[in-house]
């Protein structure tokens, strides 16, 4: 019997306002505990909740990237349920009439691009932090931190069209992107900007009813969502292959151990008893308002992505990884504006400029004040129009990110970049050669990839100033003689 | 329509309420009385009635700035039946499953 | 001027004499502090928390700028006493439980702070069903209030401790809430004026709630014309409370322009039975007077009010159970000490720390909420509060504000209706309506019945028709008798007659 999955996500992102949800303290993460907190957050009798628009206009401008309806009058409702890191014992939510409803996300997988359809995004308050068990003296006890309470949160539910937890892991690395292109939310999931529960259900291939599912919750890293999802998969078929059932039940994956565990069955099912909340009239979003937020939205990652390709000849997996994150695409089109041609800037952000990033943990903005674009730009061009050679342009783009200088001057300073002319390479081409007789036979005797080695060589010896187009040229031409006998016995 | 010793427990359960088993009787016909008593409204007449939508008129929306609500430090643990300094202190709890 | 006559003054005269340099503000809010009223104290039991010093610090604030003009401080030194569930900084906040036994709020209610802006001093918490849940203050963890008029009887509630020490002389203004009548029927029960808003007028924003969609701060006081002021200065929005009512406050000073040519609304069909003939014979005489002062009569039916007690009885539970899901002794408050798990300390804390009627209301809202009920409950009830709206509306196109019973019955005896919950709720039959409406309410005293004790009827008007009621409770102060004015001065008030 072939079974198959169908998952669904439930995605949390953690909104990056200045103030809280429902009150005026900040959002901040990694204050002191307990001391971001006010009498709102708290829960203390008689304070009230008033919404952040700012939080709202974040539900908008994610609402309308993924082509979600916008509900002009959505309406909070009270999610009851006693926990202790919940200050009031209900979470302020939306439920029946939520901001934003349908809407898809496109995300390229090797078979081509899916557009992974959602339910609804909806505004909610985030929970404080428990620390559990620790120990007061002999007794264990759990530790509350209210300072994330009331930290804004968007649900983004999709609807069940995952199949492959790697589907799911694509569609979390999209969301993330962006998120963080909308500038929501900083999207980091080990800080728990992102947060994904799933529900897992298998069933009969071709049957398109739905089996029991269970709840998995905190999937907090992209690989702990495949992981995650894999191991769930595992068990469930693993339970239906032994002529059992599914149990219906919420579990939770314990990435370090790699690990599920059952946290909740059905007995033991939740009777949230939402209502509106009262203290919260309904939200309305008047329509110049909505006019002006889609009019504030950027072009969005995957239509710049597909433009990059279009409009400067971009293979798709350079524009991709140049979408990755909007600032990197900014300074791509700002080099390319700059003058240098369009795939050798791709090839030197993609290469020297995003392991210097990643090596240096340096944000593009960070780069951009140290190299702009048009410096970047400067040293591209000489390198794309052969004033320069590679090696050298990377030099130049060392000595001015180390001095400061603009690469101009260093060009400038440095002189000659290029010794093209056959009579001053010919003695070097001889020179390596001489030094490196078993390369040499090696080419000869037609292992001809050594030839790379030997330009290699060259090319150190003139101090990077080489044209590797002519000292192949040479060494071809010396190599294509016999070899010289040098007085070596017959 | 009445409300049964067992509903009682289970709505007792839900809203984290300690109740005698000795009570649950007197409770649940108190409630029954009630409920009977609401059982009223389904005389009236109540079509094209909707629960009433508490939209204002105006937005309810406050502007993102942090403002001068927040506790002065300590002042939220001095509050707390139990703390230990920086935190507040509950008996053991398993994760929070929400939101 | 001594002690023994400042308490008879109206809050305007009080704040004059203080302004003035006629009395000190320290003496202005301690004269009800004294004998005889502190006589009155120790049998009425109208307030729960006192505290000199904060007293005296409140007092000092007030004299800062004291002699300042009349509208920098128009209630300078004028005590007011504010229910027990309005967040204090200076005084203990506990809605009269045990689960918020010593619990002091770090801030004021917004009702409180505009109090204050104003020069008045909070000089006492006052008595009250435990979380607002009752009619008659016996459901408090103090021990009940008793009515001034007879100490055998209840003031009414639940702001009975407010309104009682309002009618016994403690202080010229008092703050309640008015969920569904808790400050109308203690104010009628208590012989004084009692004024809930237009919903969303007076900040909730520090109140604490038990039924969010319905209660308002409401102001008891002794005189139309302080009740006029003290309304003026509380009502307005506040950024803290999104439900607050947008647009400008009624304009309120207009409070002694008469009630010529006013239609006032006679549902008789109403308190055709289950209403005590003395109340009838009270909305005889004020519908008399007012006609007299010129308005005008216009009889209509009206939906009777064991709709609204149905659908007041669901929607306020529902709300409550979630309302109090705070109080759990992990943040503030009591906590039950002996539970060894997480559930037990819910559970026990809870269980011990909630009065009998709060524990019951919290089950019959939890239950209307509940998978399974919530239709045909909790909707059900929202959808007879929309028709209800529709009926006040309806009648509002006809007449100019309705008279109304406050409640069926004078006030009642002590532990007459403590054992049957209904009884209890129905006392609010004629109140209720204006929460569900969301319109303004007032009760406004009438002589004495024959064996001495307070009537009163109800007043009830439009949305924003707070001016209207000023006006008529204007006409029925006076009864359409200038002459009784001038006996009636308002820089004077007698006792109620001890008994
Ligand atoms: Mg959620
Ligand atoms: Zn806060």
């Amino acid at each position: 019997m072939a079974l198959e999955a169908v998952i669904g996500l439930e995605c949390h992102v953690q909104l990056r306002t200045r103030s809280k949800m429902f009150c005026g303290c900040p959002a901040e993460f990694g204050a002191e505990p307990n001391t971001n907190v006010c009498p709102v957050c708290l829960g203390l009798p008689g304070a009230l909740p008033r919404p952040n628009r700012a939080a709202v206009a974040a539900g908008l401008r994610l609402g309308l990237a993924v082509g979600a309806s916008i509900r002009l009058e959505s309406v909070f409702a009270r999610k009851n349920y006693f926990y202790p890191d919940v200050p009031k014992n209900y979470q302020i939510t939306q439920y029946d009439r939520p901001l934003a409803e349908g809407g898809e996300l496109p995300v390229a997988l090797p078979g081509g691009t899916r557009r992974f359809e959602l339910i609804r995004i909806h505004l909610e308050e985030d929970a404080g932090k428990s620390f559990h068990p620790e120990r007061v003296g002999d007794r264990p006890v759990s530790r509350l931190d209210f300072n994330r309470a009331g930290v804004p949160l968007l649900e983004l539910v999709t609807r069940p069209v995952f199949r492959e937890p790697a589907e799911c892991a694509a569609f979390l690395t999209v969301l993330r992107r962006l998120v963080r292109w909308l500038e929501i939310s900083d999207g980091d999931m080990e800080k728990g900007h992102l947060r994904c529960d799933a529900n897992v259900s298998l069933r009969r291939v071709g049957s398109e009813a739905l089996g029991v599912k269970t709840e998995l919750k905190n999937l907090n890293s992209i690989r702990g969502v495949e992981r995650g999802l894999g191991a769930e998969i595992e068990r469930q078929r693993r339970a239906l292959a032994a002529g059992g059932e599914v149990e219906q039940a919420t579990l939770l994956y314990d990435a370090e151990q790699d690990r599920l565990q059952v946290m909740r069955t059905k007995e033991q099912a939740h009777d949230y008893r939402y209502f509106p909340d009262p203290d919260l009239p309904a939200l309305r979003v008047e329509p110049r308002w909505l006019e002006e937020v889609r009019a504030a939205l950027p072009e969005l990652p995957w239509a710049r992505a597909a433009r990059l390709e279009a409009a400067y000849g971009l293979p798709a997996y350079d524009a991709n990884v140049l979408c990755e994150q909007r600032e990197l695409a900014d300074y791509f089109e700002g080099v390319v504006g700059a003058g240098a041609p369009p795939k050798a800037a791709s090839n030197w952000i993609m290469t020297e400029v995003l392991r210097r990033l990643k090596e240096e943990a340096l944000s593009v903005e960070a780069w951009r004040a140290r190299m702009p674009a048009e410096w970047l730009a400067r040293v591209v061009a000489r390198v794309a129009s052969g004033e320069a050679t590679a090696m050298s342009g990377r030099a130049v783009l060392e000595e001015a990110l180390r001095t400061g200088a603009d690469p101009a001057a260093v060009f400038a300073a440095r002189g000659v970049m290029v010794l093209r002319a056959p009579e001053e390479l010919r003695p070097l081409v001889l020179e390596v050669l001489a030094e490196h007789p078993g390369p040499a036979a090696e080419y000869r005797a037609g292992k001809t990839k050594v030839l790379g080695f030997l330009v290699g060589q060259v090319m150190k010896r003139s101090g990077g100033t080489a044209a590797a187009d002519v000292a192949r040229r040479l060494l071809e031409a010396e190599l294509a003689k016999p070899a010289r006998s040098g007085g070596a016995a017959p | 329509m009445g409300i049964r010793r067992e509903e009682v427990r289970h709505v007792a359960e839900l809203a984290r309420l300690e109740l005698p088993e000795d009570e649950l009787e007197r409770v649940a016909a108190e409630l029954s009385a009630v409920l009977d008593y609401v059982r009223a409204l389904d005389r009236l007449d109540l079509e094209g009635c909707e629960p009433p939508s508490f939209a204002s008129p105006l937005s309810p929306l406050r502007e993102d700035r942090v403002d001068e609500r927040r506790l002065a430090p300590g002042e939220a643990l001095a509050m707390a039946p139990q703390a230990d300094g920086s935190f507040f202190v509950v008996p053991p709890v398993v994760e929070n499953l929400e939101p | 001027m001594s002690g023994a006559e400042l308490w008879r003054l109206s809050a305007r005269a009080l704040a004059a004499a203080v302004r003035a340099g006629e009395c000190t503000a320290e003496e202005a809010v301690s004269a009800g502090w004294e004998d005889p009223a502190q006589e009155w104290e120790g049998d009425v039991h109208a307030i729960v928390h006192a505290d000199r010093a904060a007293r005296t610090a409140g007092a000092a604030a007030a004299a800062l700028s004291a002699r300042g003009t009349d509208e920098a401080r128009p209630l300078a030194g004028v005590p007011v006493v504010v229910k027990d569930n309005l967040c204090t900084r200076d005084y203990p906040t506990t809605c009269c439980s045990r689960i918020l036994e010593d619990y002091r709020p770090p801030y004021d209610a917004t009702v409180v702070r505009r109090l204050r802006d104003a020069g008045a001093v909070v000089t006492g918490k006052g008595n009250m069903d435990e979380f607002a849940m009752g009619s008659s203050t016996e459901y408090s963890c103090y021990g009940p209030t008793r009515n001034p008029y007879d100490l055998s009887r209840v003031p009414g509630g639940s702001s009975g401790g407010p309104a009682a020490a309002v009618a016994y002389g403690l202080a010229p203004l008092g703050l309640g809430t008015d969920t569904g009548g808790s400050v109308r029927q203690p104010a009628a029960f208590c012989g004084v004026l009692g004024l809930k808003p237009t919903y969303g007028r007076l900040s909730r924003y520090g109140v604490v709630a038990f039924g969010s969609s319905l209660e308002q701060v409401g102001i008891f006081a002794r005189h139309t014309g302080d009740l006029a002021l003290a309304y003026a200065l509380l009502a307005g929005e506040d950024p803290f409370d999104a439900t607050s009512r947008p647009g400008a406050v009624p304009d309120v000073s207009g409070w002694d322009t008469g009630v010529e040519g006013l239609r006032f609304g006679w549902p008789a069909n109403l308190w055709r039975e289950g209403v005590d003939a003395e109340v009838v014979a009270g909305l005889e005489e004020a519908a008399g007077a007012l006609e007299r002062a010129g308005a005008r009569r216009v009889p209509l039916d009206f939906l009777p009010g064991e709709y609204s007690v149905a659908s007041y009885y669901l929607v306020a539970t529902a709300e409550a159970s979630s309302n109090l899901a705070r109080f759990d002794g992990v943040r503030y408050g009591r906590r039950h000490e002996a539970s060894p798990d997480l559930h037990s300390l819910y559970t026990r804390t809870r269980g011990s720390g909630f009065g009998r009627e709060v524990r019951r209301r919290i089950l019959l809202g939890t239950y209307a909420l509940s998978a399974g009920y919530y239709d045909a409950y909790y909707l059900e009830a929202q959808r007879a509060r929309a028709r209800i709206r529709l009926e006040h509306q309806a009648a509002f196109a006809r007449c100019d504000l309705l008279l109304l019973p406050v409640a069926p019955s004078l006030p009642f005896r002590l532990g007459e209706k403590t054992e049957e919950p209904l009884a209890m709720y129905l006392s609010d039959i004629f109140t209720i309506g204006a929460n569900l409406a969301g319109v303004p309410g007032l009760s406004v005293p009438l002589p004495p019945a024959a064996g001495g004790l307070p009537r009163a009827v109800q007043l009830v008007g439009p949305e924003d028709g707070e001016g209207l009621l000023l006006r008529a409770a204007r006409a029925l102060e006076m009864r359409g008798d200038r002459s009784r004015l001038e006996r009636r001065n308002e820089a004077e008030f007698a006792w109620p007659s001890r008994r």
